[in-house]
């Protein structure tokens, strides 16, 4: 039963949509079964075959344009995936990240060469993406990064270290944020395209040991003079890096809210779900008046919630999704995703504190989206530059 | 290190102790702490450095073999090591089992079990918990029935701290199924006994290196001896014990959120970010400023517990209220602390990643926070 009855918007209305939703259904169904799944996160990754698998069902670069070998949908397509992922349960697979966050940088900034060169590959899953901006001294504060990328011949030399990568460990394709321009901050900062195979002085390293996320090889990269040809400038041109991620980070933000927004929805339907079956005292925990009241309180936010999301998404298909907009929604989202994966993870009582019920791990994984995707004191910061 | 300037609880005597403490930890606990978080358990040998130290069961009186100080004792025991960011199940034996065997124990039950509780041999546990009861311990289903001298013990407990380790467990068991609250009893179990059957150490969130367990129980014989205290007023004692247990979760708790906060004023005075310390920002400033007060409030309530249960004028709805309320303020501290982290709060290698996953269950044990306002209210 769901907890939160929000109508579809209509822009999801289209009966395009949903025979694909179907069909994404059915692959996450037959591919990432339960057990597949456990299995990524006993391992801390996601097979790499997986995303070959993927890729050949149409599952990624579904909004690249059908002239780069992409499937030619928008971000409604984008997001039938990732509901589809989240209804099914598929941890760990970085679709978000590889279709609505990186392929984006390509298509909107790319040269005509590096999309023709790249983009096919991303949409096959030959080529899977990362992109690196955090290091060890730099998360917030990104025109602070001192990796660089620094003219050699006809290329460039990479040096730095980066942590927190998403899809670290599996990722062959990595957008590096450094600076072609050390002496500039976001004047300095440039995208560089690497392949990691055969890209001698690249290492990945450690696995990070996180909270939650268990399936997410989220990881280390080392660069050590790594060499990479002078076309693989992302647009060409040098000092155009900082510009090109503000330009999408509206859009990435967005993700995080509606991911936010679903993991409040399951939160609570399976919270409702235990609390009418769990009894004591000769009543079901739902029967107590605190628990009425405490999820009721949490459907009409959450309610408030999924409207604004999806009033942010009919925005950014008319692009005119802004960025303290895009903030908002990512902060409130998240703030209130994490309450309601507390209260929840309560009313299961000590069942809720061991892992093989969904609530711990719905709690463990939440933790983390107050911080990522620009932690929420810096959401404040963009919401407040617009007041 | 955790600051007791301001506090007002303890004597000279007590804080002698605290040293103790604090050494005996920084060479037995405090290096092996990640060992203990990855095998899920604190190993028999820490059991017994700590216990040769005397720091387990402080609180037995000396006729019993024990050094008969006050529960003070206990709570210093509870506050370094939940400031250090262990789950160890000492304090389970020093505030709740002790008690049982002192206060309930017939004379054989004393001489066999107390002085291996304080030297550290033998590790206790008490099971109430059933996997279709918690916060309703009327609704238990274990039985220990009646057969000749002896009880036949059958059930299946849950959620039991010190559950692999344990050599002897108090089980609450229904000796008159019929009875409700009046047929309960509290029967002791050897671990060695056949029939009982130490299930998975459970794959919780935190607290890691608390050895949470499953115990089953399958026609265990016991003699009629082995039931602690009074036949059918198992559910009496339970109770009578409750409030110096809930003390000690209060206890823990408000040194782990001290902890947290000093964790997070270490590391944003030198995380730089924008040309200045995270500390700095003013936003950062003021959510520390607030956890301060709320930490001053606390330990000055804390203190004013303690005394109150030293003189034995705690009452049941204050002990529950500080339960309640310091596993409140330990959650909010932890979940503050670690956004100001940023990152490094999402990864286990820090400190405040382990403190925030171990918070987690302590609104939950020992009594749920719902049921300590439900006693709460009842004082009403």
């Amino acid at each position: 039963m769901p907890a939160i009855d929000v109508p579809q918007p209509e822009f999801m209305e289209d009966e395009e949509i949903s025979i694909f939703a179907d069909a994404v259904g059915k692959f996450f169904q037959q591919h990432a079964p339960e057990k597949r799944v456990e299995s990524w996160r006993e391992n801390g990754q996601v097979e790499r075959e997986f995303w070959n698998e993927a890729g050949q069902a149409g599952l990624l670069g579904v909004s690249v344009p059908e002239e780069y070998g992409g499937h030619g949908g928008d971000f409604r397509h984008d997001m039938v995936v990732l509901d589809q992922q989240a209804k099914h349960g598929v941890d760990g697979f970085a679709a978000s990240l590889h279709n609505t966050i990186i392929l984006p940088y390509l298509v909107r900034h790319g040269t005509e060469e590096q999309k023709k060169k790249y983009l096919p590959k991303l949409v096959t899953g030959e080529l899977v993406s990362a992109i690196a901006m955090t290091e060890p001294g730099v998360g917030s504060d990104l025109q602070s990064i001192t990796t660089t990328a620094l003219k050699e011949g006809n290329g460039y030399r990479i040096n730095g270290a980066k942590t927190y990568i998403s899809n670290g460990q599996t990722a062959d394709f990595i957008v590096v944020v450094a600076k072609t321009d050390p002496n500039e901050r976001a004047k300095g900062i440039s995208l560089m395209l690497l392949e990691t195979e055969g890209a001698e002085g690249f290492e990945r390293g450690k696995k990070l040991d996180k909270i939650g996320l268990d399936a997410a090889d989220t990881s280390e990269l080392f660069f050590d003079n790594v060499f990479v040809p002078a076309e693989n400038v992302l647009g060409g041109v040098e000092g155009k890096g900082f510009y090109q991620l503000m330009g999408e980070l509206a859009q990435e933000r967005l993700v995080i809210a509606m991911g936010a927004a679903t993991g409040i929805e399951k939160a609570l339907e399976t919270t409702l779900e235990y609390v009418k079956e769990r009894k004591a005292f000769g009543q079901t925990i739902w029967d107590f008046q605190n628990t009425q009241f405490v999820l009721a309180d949490l459907k009409a936010r959450g309610t408030a919630a999924r409207v604004f999301v999806n009033d942010c998404i009919a925005k950014l298909l008319k692009g005119e999704l802004d960025v303290a907009t895009a903030a908002m929604a990512k902060y409130w989202v998240t703030e209130l995703q994490s309450e309601v994966v507390d209260k929840c993870l309560q009313l299961h009582g000590g069942a809720g504190y061991i892992n093989e019920y969904p609530i711990a791990k719905m709690y463990r994984d939440a933790r983390i989206t107050r911080i990522f995707g620009g932690s929420n004191e810096v959401m404040k910061m963009l919401i407040a530059r617009s007041m | 290190m955790l600051d007791t300037a301001n506090r007002f609880a303890y004597t000279e005597e007590h804080e002698m102790f605290r040293d103790t403490v604090r050494k005996v930890f920084a060479q037995h606990l405090e290096p092996n702490l990640d060992e203990h978080e990855e095998n899920g358990i604190v190993p028999r040998e820490v059991w017994k450095a700590v216990g040769e130290a005397g720091l387990l069961c402080p609180t037995i009186k000396e006729e019993n073999g024990g050094l008969g100080l006050d529960f003070g004792y206990c709570a210093i025991v509870g506050e370094e090591m939940s400031y250090l960011g262990s789950a160890a199940g000492f304090t389970l034996q020093n505030d709740i089992t002790a008690n049982y065997f002192e206060r309930l124990g017939s004379d054989e039950q004393k001489a066999k079990y107390l002085p291996g509780m304080i030297s550290g041999d033998i590790i206790t546990a008490i099971a109430m918990t059933e996997p279709g009861a918690g916060s309703d311990l009327q609704g238990i289903r274990t039985t220990a029935m009646e057969d000749g001298n002896h009880l036949v013990i059958n059930g299946s407990k849950t959620y039991i701290t010190n559950g692999q380790n344990a050599d002897v467990v108090i089980v609450v068991a229904k000796t008159d199924p019929a009875g409700g609250a009046k047929g309960t009893s509290l029967v002791l179990v050897d671990a060695d006994t056949p029939g009982f059957e130490r299930g998975r150490n459970l794959d919780k969130i935190g607290q890691h290196s608390a050895d949470t367990s499953e115990l089953f129980f399958n026609d265990v014989r016991v003699p009629k001896t082995n039931i602690l205290g009074g036949e059918n007023r198992g559910f009496i004692h339970l109770m009578e014990e409750l409030p110096q247990e809930r003390l000690g979760i209060a206890v823990a708790a408000q040194a782990s959120a001290q902890r947290a906060f000093d964790e997070a004023v270490k590391f944003t005075k030198e995380r730089k970010a924008f040309g200045q310390t995270v500390f700095e920002f003013q936003n950062t400033k003021f959510t520390l400023a607030d956890l301060k007060a709320e930490l001053q409030v606390g330990w000055a309530h804390l203190d004013w517990a303690l005394l109150r249960h030293f003189n034995g004028e705690l009452t049941t709805d204050e002990a529950s209220a500080a339960k309640l309320w310091h596993t409140d303020l330990q959650w909010k501290a932890v979940d503050v602390s670690l956004q100001l982290h940023g990152g490094a709060g999402y990864m286990n290698e820090y400190a405040i990643a382990r403190l925030w996953r171990d918070a987690r269950v302590t609104r939950i044990f020992g009594g749920t926070n719902e049921i300590m306002k439900e006693v709460i209210s009842r004082s009403i």
